[in-house]
């Protein structure tokens, strides 16, 4: 994956991503099929036409204990979740296994793996139990073509014997493969979901893992709590809720659990969003009269004015790579449209060409925005609002979902190659997960509504 | 109205060009599929006479389409393609055509003004400040994604003034509201704008600022429910509520 780090002129970004993506996504394709050699986007649908074919038998007991089926059930089936939401591998169907799996090595036949029907090119197995109260784990990756040497990875866990722990030692094994199969993708089976959810009666913020496992709610206000944005460190959360006064900025400690003081500014305040080194944040206030876009320190001092238009601004996110850019909605020119401008104030620039445009997010390695746009809008009638990704540089842009629903609030997972995102597909709104070129697309949340995700930095 | 006329003809302009323009632009995406050349817009006019009644009167609602299949009027539900129908409302209300077709969607709309007989809106002899409030204080109601206070609201508003202006010490919340259509963090901004306006015209007008708290609501607390511009309308608003 040396290339990536290659310079590359700013014009071919673009079509190297539309290249990429419209092909897989099945748009028109005006790019020659050259485009895959660099994997710019890194949604994990350019690490290879050719995903390699990965076996994952269910772990095996290691003793008898009468813990083992529980835990072994959570950890089977978080690890297979893990493997297959991340688009790096092609996971061989179970119904093509052999009736005997291994455990451990000894137990592993060659021939049976790497030949049809399973035809697999790797393979992962291993062993669970509990003993003393500990939840050990013993887990290999295989290079089943290569019966000389195999081993790829082994690895040993030991926890306390929770179905909590085994979930978290499934995100870990899966991680490493992913790490060494993607060719160093970060993992982000350990990252973190904050969310809104009307579970409880009210709108409040909750938190939930990455695959949409072990819901929490934060807080219990009774209002109405919006627009829930985690600190790049992961211990801070910003978010906006009705009080007694108004809409006000709220920060809720996650070391502490618990609300922490933070200035009222008067006003409509909303949508908070942090800079990527956690010294500031940028929000939208009508303290000074219309909506604007504002910026102050995390205390909430030091507040100054960032923007002068005159329709409602809201909705800012920061440049995730440098922090030097903001890219916010405004209503200026009519039906809201996505702008960016300098972190100082200067230099505002138009997006989007057309339609409705909400809902930026900064991708990480600074290269994209992934927004919610209606574009084709007509009085009356307007159209779907989909998810769409958007290449700074170019503005050329590629739509991610077509499946109908409002999709909005989309926002970047940690490795640039997931979004969460919310929709009304299935009927209310939930949150949904896909890869940054629309497919892999899973439902996270089912119980009540649940919008505004907000993946942690990390 | 006028407005929700000219912005359709201006999209349907807007589309023809950017069809035209497709081939050299954007190259990522296909050009949307042109519209089958055969299927022509629908059309749709509506009209009331006459457009102002007593209340108890009754009004002849006149309406025609052409290529439409698919024929409605809010608050009267669907109808005929073109027709004629006795309307004898209590209020005043915008009669809204939507006509849809195989080769889109028109809509029209005509108002009719309901006068009420002078000394209508005296109150029965108990009542409070609130009642008066409740019964003299009309919403003003705002296009889709406006926030400027349209010619028909004016007199709304002119009555919202003067009632105010004659009672002196009601302190009120002016509340925005908007439809559920857009999105959650922009709504509340556009709503804070809508209350921000009713209340410029009021503090324009003389009444003291100090009596007025504005609250954006977005789209978290609507009137009415459904998925259907009748509802929206009702959404977009700028409600007043009297302060205790």
């Amino acid at each position: 994956m040396d290339e990536t780090h290659r310079p590359v002129p700013h014009s071919t970004i673009g079509a190297r991503l539309l290249g990429v993506l419209s092909l897989l996504t099945l748009l028109a394709s005006v790019f020659p099929s050259t485009s895959f050699a660099q994997d710019w986007v890194r949604t994990g649908s350019g690490l290879g036409v050719e995903k390699v074919r990965l076996a994952v038998p269910d772990f095996k007991p290691s003793n008898s204990d009468p813990q083992n089926d529980a835990l072994l059930k959570a950890f089977n089936d978080t690890f297979w979740n893990d493997l297959d939401n991340s688009g790096v591998v092609e996971l061989v169907s179970k119904s093509f296994y052999p009736l005997q799996v291994p455990g451990q090595p000894p137990e592993v036949t060659f021939g049976v793996w790497n030949s049809p029907p399973p035809n697999a090119a790797m393979l992962a197995f291993g062993n669970l139990g509990v003993a003393a109260g500990k939840l050990t784990v013993q887990g290999w990756l295989y290079d089943v073509k290569n019966t000389a040497s195999p081993e790829v990875l082994g690895k040993q866990y030991t926890d306390v014997a929770t179905s909590d722990a085994a979930r978290l030692i499934a995100h870990k094994f899966a991680d490493e493969i992913i790490f060494r199969l993607g060719g160093g993708i970060p993992g982000i089976t350990e990252s973190k979901i904050y969310f809104v959810s009307d579970h409880s009666g009210n709108k409040e913020i909750w938190v939930m893992d990455y695959d949409g496992s072990n819901q929490r709610q934060l807080t219990h206000l009774g209002s109405v709590s919006l627009s829930p944005r985690i600190s790049p460190d992961g211990t801070r959360l910003a978010f906006s809720s009705l009080t007694k006064a108004g809409w006000d900025i709220l920060m809720f400690s996650l070391d502490l659990n618990r609300l922490v003081s933070f200035p009222r500014f008067g006003g409509t305040n909303i949508s908070p969003a942090w800079s990527p080194d956690g010294t500031r944040l940028a929000l939208s206030s009508s303290r000074g009269g219309n909506p604007q876009i504002y910026v102050c320190d995390v205390s909430g001092g030091n507040i100054h004015r960032m923007t002068a238009n005159k329709g409602p601004d809201v909705g800012p996110v920061w440049n995730r790579k440098t922090g030097a850019q903001i890219a916010f909605v405004s209503g200026d020119s009519g039906l809201p449209q996505v702008y960016t401008i300098e972190a100082d104030g200067t230099n505002q620039q138009r997006m989007t060409d057309q339609g409705y445009a909400v809902s930026p997010s900064w991708s990480p390695n600074g290269q994209f925005l992934t927004l919610a746009w209606i574009r084709k809008y007509g009085p009356g009638e307007p159209g779907s609002s989909d998810i769409y990704l958007m290449d700074i540089a170019s503005k050329q842009w590629v739509q991610l979902t077509h499946d109908g629903g409002r999709n909005d609030y989309p926002s970047w997972a940690p490795d640039g190659r997931h979004i969460v995102f919310q929709s009304s597909r299935s009927g209310k709104e939930e949150i949904w997960m896909m890869l940054a070129d629309g497919t892999k697309l899973h439902q996270l949340t089912f119980a009540g509504r649940n919008t505004q995700p907000n993946w942690s930095w990390k | 109205m006028k407005h929700q006329t000219w912005k359709a003809f201006a999209t349907v302009i807007a589309l023809a060009a950017i069809l035209m323009l497709g081939a050299c632009h954007k190259k990522a995406a296909p050009p949307p599929p042109p519209p089958p050349p055969s299927v022509a817009a629908p059309t749709a006019s509506i009209s009331v006479s006459p457009d102002t009644i007593a209340q108890g009167q009754s009004a002849t609602l006149t309406w025609q389409t052409s290529n439409a299949t698919d024929v409605s009027i809010d608050g009267i539900g669907a109808v005929q393609p073109s027709g004629t129908q006795q309307v004898t409302p209590t209020d005043s209300i915008t009669y809204h055509l939507v006509a849809k077709g195989s080769g889109g969607t028109q809509e029209a709309s005509t108002r009719l003004t309901v006068t009420l007989p002078q000394g209508e809106v005296a109150p029965p002899p108990s009542s409070t400040e609130e009642d008066l409030f409740g019964h003299n204080v009309k919403d003003i109601y705002f296009d889709y994604d406006r926030y400027d206070i349209r010619s028909d609201q004016q007199a709304a508003i002119q009555a919202d003034m003067l009632f105010l202006n004659q009672h002196p010490n009601i302190n009120f919340t002016i509340e925005g509201h908007c439809d559920n259509r857009g999105s959650t963090e922009y709504n509340l901004a556009l709503g804070d704008q809508r209350a921000s306006s009713v209340k410029n015209a009021l503090t324009t007008a003389g009444i003291n600022p100090n009596r007025i708290k504005t609250i954006s609501y977005g789209k978290e607390k609507p009137f009415c429910l459904e998925d259907n511009e009748g509802c929206w309308r009702q959404n977009r608003r700028g409600h007043f509520v009297y302060q205790k």
